[in-house]
């Protein structure tokens, strides 16, 4: 395929007067991890709610594929194959886990119809045993991880094209946050595309190709994300030291 | 006694079949549509004009006059309630805009069927009695409560187990969840009022053939009932209406043999009170908000 899969130009979203991405523009390519990383406030989760039709962007395009979706729907963006799990993870607390796995497979058809969405729920069950022993738990019970897990798996069901991911690692433990990011490593293994907005940017780095820093609504640094780890910039104000690449 | 039972349940059944309609559009919306009551009579009239004007069989009337009142669900949707969606007074104008629905309603039903009452022709349902045990009842009585007693349980298997149902019960906890996983809200919305109000329909055509009498009005005393139910039952909750109206059915029954007719209202409303000082949110109410 020529070109990225999803390419973001001149992006701005705003509420009321207020500012919070100001033109910012990046391109994904098909297999890959790309970070979003910056501080509170830098625009990065309204760029991925942009992206996904939750809001509408005062400017700028959002092609993936060609296909141009600045200001469609949600349902139609999901429709398209941009599939987010946000950041407070949006689980549905009163229906039960297995529902919630459910409703995620509905959301894009699939092609070998139910007998396919079943078996993909079974095998991200797999991949969650502790999500196994509580499928007919109301999700609203399960542990704050359980839940990012839940998040994860209900995202990867709606056979996304491409995986927005807001802050996976919010609120977790550090056990979590490296249990977390191994699944993101794992399902990109499997081939998925992912754009991974994260305040823990030592993480997103390691497991990122390609990285940006926001900083109050502008691309402040851009480039592969080994390279970015090391640049004394980003160290000095992100990460505290060197990253391993 | 058992003749009484009998009759409450009777009574109850089209008291729930209203109430789970009215509460279903709380449950997705956090608004009372209270055009709902119209939507009951607009229905009944419906169904009167079928069989007495179109000279059709009940039993095609009956689901012609259901569908007919999820049609009007809908247009009451995108008319009285869409347009307001996302403003910060959608709660209190979209009671109004329903209110402003329900009298629109009514003066349509006044212009075309008359202020009198209507009644459906000597011969629509077989005239028979059934024996119970002790207690008699008409075929009609029975043919009410089952048909009230289907409707809901296909109501609660469509909520509980298909994928509409899971959709509409995304956007009653939660809208954004639910546009987050590609649901599009305004349609589930739409069908939410689909059912609501076909539901509301079929309770109308069954209170027109139950007391065979049908006024632009007739809506009015049974709308200030189906709140009562939903409130008992807790607002939003089916299985709740579902009890309540057969609840409030029975109340009502043994409070007219008991106490006397006039005692009838008083008595309700009085369980009513003392139901939501031990339990604020009705029977079955939850106490989590709902996500915007």
């Amino acid at each position: 395929m020529s070109g990225p899969l999803l390419e973001v130009r001149d992006l701005r979203v705003a509420y009321g007067h207020v500012e919070a991405v100001r033109g910012i523009s990046l391109s994904v390519s098909a297999g890959e991890i790309v970070a979003l990383i910056g501080p509170n406030g830098a625009g990065k989760s309204s760029t991925l709610n942009a992206i996904a039709g939750l809001v509408r962007p005062a400017r700028g395009t959002v092609r993936l594929e060609g296909q141009e979706l600045a200001g469609v729907p949600s349902h139609a963006a999901v429709a398209a194959g941009i599939v987010l799990v946000p950041e407070g993870r949006a689980i549905l607390q009163r229906m039960t886990v297995a529902e919630n796995l459910m409703i995620g497979s509905e959301a894009r058809a699939w092609p070998g119809g139910r007998e396919e969405a079943r078996a993909a729920i079974e095998e991200q069950i797999r991949r969650f045993p502790s999500l196994q022993r509580r499928l007919d738990a109301p999700a609203g019970a399960l542990s704050g991880g359980e839940q990012q897990m839940l998040a994860i798996a209900r995202g990867v069901l709606a056979r996304p094209r491409i995986l927005l991911l807001d802050e996976p690692s919010m609120g977790l433990a550090p056990l979590l946050v490296r249990q977390i990011f191994e699944i993101v490593g794992d399902i990109h293994r499997q081939g998925a595309t992912i754009l991974l907005v994260e305040q823990n940017a030592r993480m997103a780095l390691q497991v990122a190709q390609q990285a940006y820093v926001l900083e109050r609504g502008e691309i402040a640094l851009e480039g592969r994300a080994g390279e970015l780890a090391r640049d004394p910039r980003l160290q000095a104000a992100y990460l505290g030291g060197e990253v391993e690449a | 006694m058992g003749q009484q039972v009998l009759n409450g349940i009777f009574l109850g059944s089209i008291y729930a079949l209203f109430a789970v309609g009215y509460t279903l559009v709380f449950g997705v919306l956090d608004i009372l549509n209270l055009a709902h009551q119209a939507v009951f009579m607009l229905a009944a009239f419906i169904a009167l004009a079928l069989v007495a004007d179109a000279h059709l069989s009940l039993w095609v009337a009956l689901p012609a006059a259901v569908l007919a009142g999820g049609a009007i669900g809908i247009v009451l949707e995108r008319v009285a309630f869409r347009p307001l969606r996302g403003r910060a007074d959608s709660n209190i104008s979209g009671l109004i805009s329903s209110l402003a629905m329900a009298t629109v309603f009514e003066a349509i039903a006044l212009q075309i069927f008359g202020p009198d009452i209507s009644r459906f022709p000597p011969g629509t349902f077989p005239d028979r009695v059934v024996r119970i045990g002790a207690a008699t009842a008409s075929l009609l009585q029975l043919c009410i409560v089952g048909i009230s007693v289907v409707l809901m349980a296909v109501l609660t298997l469509l909520l509980a187990r298909s994928r509409l149902g899971r959709q509409i019960r995304a956007v009653a906890e939660s809208p954004r969840a639910a546009r987050i996983l590609g649901i599009d809200v305004d349609r589930a919305i739409a069908m939410a009022f689909f059912l609501s109000s076909a539901l509301g329909g079929a309770a109308g055509v069954l209170f027109g053939l139950a007391f065979n009498s049908i006024s632009p009005d007739v809506g009015r005393g049974v709308e200030l009932k189906g709140l009562a139910v939903i409130i008992l039952g807790g607002m939003g909750s089916v299985p709740g209406a579902v009890i309540a109206g057969f609840a409030l059915g029975l109340i009502e029954v043994f409070t007219v043999a008991h106490l006397g007719s006039s005692f009838r209202d008083a008595v309700s409303f009085a369980v009513l009170f003392f139901v939501l000082i031990a339990r604020p949110r009705g029977l079955f109410g939850r106490a989590a908000a709902r996500e915007a």
